[in-house]
Order: C-alpha cells, then sequence, then structure tokens
C-alpha cells in the first residue's frame, strides 16, 4: 500500500538465550502515513522487541530470522549502523516507557533538547534553544524557561514525559515509536499525554506507532490496532471495529478481563481454558508449518 | 449496615526527623491532614487516589506501620494508635497485608513452605509442623496454587502465582481485616482478573473486611463496595461505589472517573474536560 510510512514484513525472531524459542512469528503490520497505530499485547508478547528492531536496539540474545522493515523504500534491517543514525532521531523517534530513566540525570533539560536540534536538524545552538523553548510551549509547559534550566530530577513525571514528547516530535520525523509512554503516569496525567501526543501527531502529520498493553489507552488515541500474542498477530484492523467486533478469541479474552468501571459486573473474566488450549494449539501449529522444510 | 472494625479518627501523620545535634529542625512536610475512615466488619473499602495523596501512608497508619502525629485508630473497639510492638503483636493474626510487589515482600532465601509455615506456628494456629503444613496445603488449594508449591523459591514463581503466594500468607492466618496495597498494579489484565477474582471470593467467603488501595478506579469498582478518594492528604469524597460512580459530588471525583480509558471509541474523549483540568491543576 502506497499510504504506508512503515511496513513490518514477516517479523521473526528467537532468543537465543532460551533453546531458540520464537520471539516473533512472522509478524506483518503497517503503519499508515498520519496514523497512530496501536501495538497491543501482554507481557511477553513481543511488542517490545518490535520497537527494539525497528530502533536497531535488539538485545544480543535476540536473533531476527526472517522478514524486513520497510520505511522509505529501504529495509531498516540491512542499513549499516551509519546509515541507521541518519535515520533515527530525524526520521524516527522514541518516545520512550519511564520518563524518569529515560534522561540524563546529570545534563539539564536544555542540554538534552539542544543536543538533537544541532546533530540531527543542524541548528546553532541559538536557534536550537529558540526552538527547545518554543517546543516546550507546544507541549504545554507554562514555563519553558524553568524548565529548561532544570534537571530531570526537579521535574514531576508528567513533566518528564511533556520532555521527551517535545524532543521526539521536535525533529519532525515522519514516525514516532511511542513505547508505553504512560505506564508509568497517573490517569489526568495519563489523559493530558495522550491528547498531547494525538494533537501533535495531527499538526505535524507524524505517523505513531504506539505500544500498550491498554486496550483503553489504544482505543482513546490509535486509529487502527494489531494485537499479538506470544509473538504472532492474532487480530488487525479498524480500531472501531476490532473493539466493537472482536473477531479473534484471544481478543475477545483480554476485553472480558479487563475490568470496567462502567459495567462491575462484568470484566475480571478469567480466559476460559479452551481458549488458552486453542491459542496453544494455534501457535503450536504455526511452528510446526514454518519449521517444515521448503519442499518437504 | 455492617458494624464497625477499624474506625480511624483525625489521622495525621507528617514524615521527617526532629531537630538533631547536627541537623536544623525542618518543617516536616504533613503527608495525612486528619483522615477519618472507617472499614465496617466483613466490608470492602477501596481508596483510591494519585500519587502522592497520602493513600500508602492512610494504610501504613491504619495497620500501625507508621505512628501518626494525631488522631486515633480503633480496631474492634480498642484504641490501637498508641500500642508498643509487643502490644500491638497479637493484633498482626487479625489485621494482615498483602504487598504491591511480592517480588521484594517475599524471602527469596525461604521455600514458600517456610514462608507460609512460620507464621502459622508464630502465632499459635497449628500445634506442630503436620497441623501447619495440613492449614498450608489447604490454603494452596484455595488460592489455586498446586501443593509441591511449598517447596519453590519466589522467584521460580510467576507474578501472578506470587500475588497469589501474598494472598494465601495473609488469608491463613484467618485475619478479620486484610490492607491490600496496590496488589494488581505490576500484572497482565487476564492475571490481574484471576487475582482480584480470588480476592473477592475470599472476602465473601471469610467475611474479611478489606481496605484495597488503588489508583484505578475500575478495579475498585469491580470488587469493592465503598470507595474512599484521597487528594493531597484529604479524603475528597466517600461513599457507596454505586452512588460515588454514578453521580459523584466531588469535581476531582467526576475527574478521576473521566479521564479513565475505557476501551470503547470515544471520539470525544481526548479533549473532553481540558479546560476543567487545567482549572483544577492550576
Amino acid at each position: 500500500m502506497s499510504g504506508s510510512r512503515l511496513a513490518v514484513e514477516a517479523l521473526s525472531a528467537i532468543s537465543l538465550r532460551d533453546g531458540n524459542r520464537p520471539i516473533l512469528r512472522r509478524v506483518s503490520l503497517a503503519v499508515d502515513t498520519g496514523e497512530v497505530h496501536g501495538l497491543v499485547g501482554e507481557s511477553g508478547a513481543g511488542k517490545s522487541t518490535i520497537a527494539r528492531a525497528i530502533l536497531g536496539i535488539i538485545p544480543s540474545q535476540v536473533k531476527i530470522t526472517g522478514g524486513r522493515i520497510g520505511f522509505e523504500g529501504r529495509d531498516l534491517l540491512t542499513l549499516s549502523p551509519k546509515e541507521l543514525r541518519a535515520v533515527l532521531g530525524r526520521d524516527i523517534a522514541l518516545v520512550p516507557q519511564d520518563p524518569s530513566t529515560a534522561l540524563n540525570p546529570a545534563r539539564r533539560i536544555d542540554a538534552l533538547m539542544t543536543d538533537g536540534l544541532r546533530l540531527k536538524r543542524g541548528l546553532s545552538m541559538k536557534d536550537a534553544r529558540l526552538r527547545a523553548h518554543a517546543l516546550l510551549d507546544e507541549v504545554q509547559i507554562r514555563d519553558p524557561e524553568r524548565v529548561l534550566g532544570s534537571y530531570p530530577h526537579q521535574l514531576s513525571g508528567g513533566m518528564r514525559q511533556r520532555v521527551l514528547i517535545a524532543a521526539a516530535f521536535g525533529l519532525e520525523p515522519k514516525l514516532v515509536i511511542a513505547d508505553e509512554p504512560t505506564t508509568a503516569l497517573d490517569v489526568t496525567v495519563q489523559k493530558q499525554i495522550l491528547r498531547l501526543i494525538r494533537a501533535l501527531q495531527e499538526r505535524h502529520g507524524t505517523s505513531v506507532l504506539f505500544v500498550s498493553h491498554d486496550l483503553g489507552a489504544v482505543a482513546k488515541i490509535c486509529d487502527r490496532l494489531t494485537v499479538l500474542y506470544m509473538g504472532k498477530v492474532m487480530e488487525q484492523g479498524a480500531t472501531a471495529e476490532v473493539l466493537a467486533a472482536p473477531r479473534h478469541p484471544y481478543t475477545r479474552a483480554l476485553l472480558a478481563a479487563n475490568p470496567r468501571y462502567d459495567r462491575p459486573d462484568t470484566g475480571l473474566e478469567p480466559t476460559p481454558p479452551e481458549v488458552i488450549a486453542a491459542l496453544r494449539a494455534e501457535i503450536a501449529a504455526f511452528d510446526v508449518s514454518s519449521e517444515a522444510p521448503p519442499d518437504g | 449496615m455492617a458494624k464497625d472494625l477499624l474506625v480511624a479518627r483525625g489521622l495525621v501523620v507528617a514524615y521527617g526527623r526532629p531537630a538533631g545535634q547536627y541537623t536544623r529542625r525542618r518543617a516536616s512536610p504533613v503527608v495525612l491532614h486528619g483522615v477519618d475512615i472507617c472499614v465496617g466488619k466483613g466490608e470492602t473499602v477501596g481508596i483510591v487516589g494519585e500519587s502522592g495523596s497520602g493513600k500508602t501512608t492512610l494504610g501504613r497508619a491504619l495497620l500501625g506501620l507508621v505512628r501518626p502525629t494525631a488522631g486515633s485508630v480503633v480496631f474492634d473497639g480498642s484504641d490501637i494508635t498508641a500500642l508498643d510492638e509487643q502490644a500491638r503483636r497479637p493484633l498482626r493474626r487479625r489485621m494482615q497485608m498483602i504487598f504491591q510487589e511480592p517480588m521484594s515482600s517475599l524471602n527469596p532465601r525461604h521455600t514458600i513452605g517456610r514462608i507460609l509455615i512460620e507464621p502459622i506456628l508464630l502465632h499459635g494456629l497449628a500445634s506442630d509442623r503436620a497441623a501447619a503444613r495440613a492449614l498450608v496445603h489447604g490454603v494452596l488449594d484455595r488460592v489455586g496454587l498446586p501443593r509441591d508449591t511449598v517447596n519453590r523459591y519466589s522467584f521460580e514463581l510467576s507474578g501472578g502465582q506470587r500475588q497469589r503466594v501474598g494472598i494465601a500468607r495473609a488469608v491463613v492466618l484467618r485475619p478479620d481485616f486484610v490492607l491490600a496495597d496496590e496488589i494488581v498494579s505490576g500484572l497482565d489484565v487476564s492475571t490481574q482478573a484471576q487475582v482480584l477474582r480470588l480476592l473477592k471470593q475470599l472476602t465473601g467467603e471469610m467475611h474479611l473486611a478489606l481496605a484495597f488501595i488503588s489508583h484505578d478506579l475500575s478495579v475498585i469498582r469491580s470488587i469493592c463496595q465503598r470507595v474512599v478518594v484521597m487528594r493531597e492528604g484529604r479524603v475528597v469524597e466517600e461513599g457507596p461505589c454505586e452512588r460515588v460512580f454514578a453521580a459523584p459530588l466531588s469535581a476531582y471525583t467526576r475527574m478521576l472517573i473521566d479521564a479513565i480509558p475505557l476501551p470503547t471509541v470515544d471520539p470525544g474523549w481526548l479533549t473532553r474536560g481540558a479546560a476543567a483540568e487545567v482549572a483544577a491543576t492550576a
């Protein structure tokens, strides 16, 4: 599809530490231009591995065994570290999960924010600082000068996440990977951050891959979503359609387990044993079929 | 209306040290500003608040793990505010706690069997090890863990299994009151559902009073009868869940509820309430 900004195709990976256990099973997903795409799954589903593969930061015990990651007509998996560095930050930026560990505690916000603007956008120090000020304004930080002169520990979690969002979107990338950007935040702050990501994304036409375990957050911000279980895509589609009429039993089980304040008598449904058995069988059958030699 | 089991009045907690030889006395930050709360026998009460609201401190003050600067805590008719450790010990069996991080609250060098048996013997609930072991087997069956879990260590278990051990350790002592502080926040939804379901069943069966601290109002709604909403060390609202969720009296409660993203598509949700939030945080 011509509108795809990022096209992950049949991406497979194994864990070298754990008996070559498959951790991604021919995952395909496309993030379109100007789209927020949700990548949903429970822990161990492989969502972070996909995000890391895109960013070229796969840990040493994980090996990519197949597939490609298409971005701007190139396969990111085949780029040299130098070529990848040119893409990262400039065309692809990350909003990390934990705003408290993602910022260097020994450097002030102005230093952290101007790095990218100088190195990736070629601004002078003076211009970079002006731009950083404007970016903090854009993420509704009331006193940008004070924040620019602060160290990360002097800011609240919500403020730090705003700084990271400003830094990521400020480089005007084509794609932002948001890896569980609100899990560490209070609900009211989470809502503000979700609103901010959506507003910036719409204003700049950025594509966003929104990684989350929370179907609620995904429902509020994503145009389409991919549901992942044990490294395999279970369901994919427009958010409204998947949530209104989930086709895969796993998606239904995820929704049924979610407590909802508006429906206190539903939710907390344990995944039925027959669904778990069917899921395991589906995964096992897939592994057998992909291990079979091509001509045998 | 259930009879009161645990009643706290005017709880004030301030952290900090008095002046020492080398330190000037600093104004100690006040974390609770006179909190009233009561939990009836067999009642499940949710305590909700954002970070810094004082909900964890309130829980700890109820159990006597933090000494309040002012106010009182009455448990089953007797004032326990000023009891020393020695006098409090018999109460420990009746007031149990399930911790947020089962990984750090279960001793990694003890088997699960030892972790479960020791408090039983300590509180004299079994005459000998064999009888204690029988109680342990019973509680493991009840929380849905295989009996051979007794030979395992906490790090060999999954997060959900560890939290089941935490629940087993608390309920095996047949307490009257259990405090659960953010016990499902690190779990996947399917595991969370199982743990919450178990806790709900146990409180019903054992007529157990529960104070359930959480930042998640949906979770509280699913297992609690009453809810207490905290903000900056004060109770801003409390009442039966049904009423509070249907018609919150406080604007802050309304904002907390509106901030929960339900898994439904609602295009207006993101922008709704933006002005109110700015006003509330200003």
